[in-house]
């Protein structure tokens, strides 16, 4: 089942689910790219919320978008990361030093206000 | 003391097999009293080496199950194999950020820090087979 993507005014907030493949994160990637350019959008919110693990695939795929969606002009911050899916992330060795991150929605959404200067 | 669960083994070829068999250890370490924490590096273990398996062998298995753990402890026993082309050099393939090209280096690294025990066979030609446990803090 692809990842799904609502607008929100210059945001896009895409909701990924618990049970993400490999493939549904590429097609998370590709979507979001083409949806930044058909709305202009300037920020981007992953909600990760309901994911119980982040492996290497899902990480490099959400560090991937995160680069290209700047790249396109707009800024994204992943939020919503559960404390056993952060602590299993260390464990692994996965650091998300280049990829903005909030603890909630709203956290993500103000914060996007900041980056983007609106709001 | 109450009964086992079944071990649980999957036909591992595809990205949702992947999902599949993470999704397994996490239910059969919740029945056995792991702790959310704890099913989470189990998952996220098993979500590794389930991928190792698609990535470099294309087909393989994956068994999960309740062993033993001591002290009246219970552990999780995951065994992937396959019978792919092996990795030459498994001391470099254990080390930190050294990858065939594929992935970012961590698999097999970083799914040894996630869990207890971590063994791994390999043969050039013949396949890869990695067991690994955690003990289950509750």
């Amino acid at each position: 089942m692809a990842v799904p993507i609502l607008k929100q005014g210059p945001y896009l907030i895409a909701t990924v689910q618990a049970a993400m493949t490999d493939s549904e994160a590429i097609g998370l990637r590709d979507d979001l790219m083409h949806k930044i350019g058909a709305y202009r959008s300037r920020g981007v919110i992953v909600d990760v919320t309901s994911l119980d693990v982040m492996d290497s695939f899902a990480a490099r795929s959400l560090r991937s978008i995160a680069q290209m969606t700047l790249l396109r002009g707009a800024d994204t911050v992943v939020v919503g990361m559960q404390p056993e899916v952060a602590f299993a992330m260390v464990q692994l060795g996965l650091g998300f030093e280049d990829v903005h991150t909030a603890l909630d929605l709203e956290e993500g959404l103000e914060f996007l206000d900041l980056l983007t200067g609106t709001g | 003391m109450t009964a086992r669960p079944d071990p649980v083994r999957l036909d591992i070829a595809t990205d949702g097999d992947i999902v599949l068999a993470r999704q397994s250890g996490r239910e059969l370490a919740g029945q056995v009293g792991c702790s959310p924490a704890d099913a989470t590096l189990i998952a996220t273990a098993i979500s590794e080496v389930a991928r190792n398996i698609v990535s470099y062998a294309g087909s393989g298995e994956v068994r999960i199950e309740v062993v033993d753990g001591g002290n009246g402890r219970n552990a999780i026993e995951v065994t992937a194999r396959d019978e792919g082309p092996g990795i030459a050099d498994l001391a470099l393939a254990m080390q930190d950020g050294w990858s065939s090209g594929r992935g970012l280096g961590l698999g097999l690294p970083g799914s040894r820090r996630l869990m207890d025990e971590f063994e791994i066979d390999s043969r050039v030609g013949k396949g890869t087979c990695v067991v690994m446990r955690k003990w289950c803090t509750t």
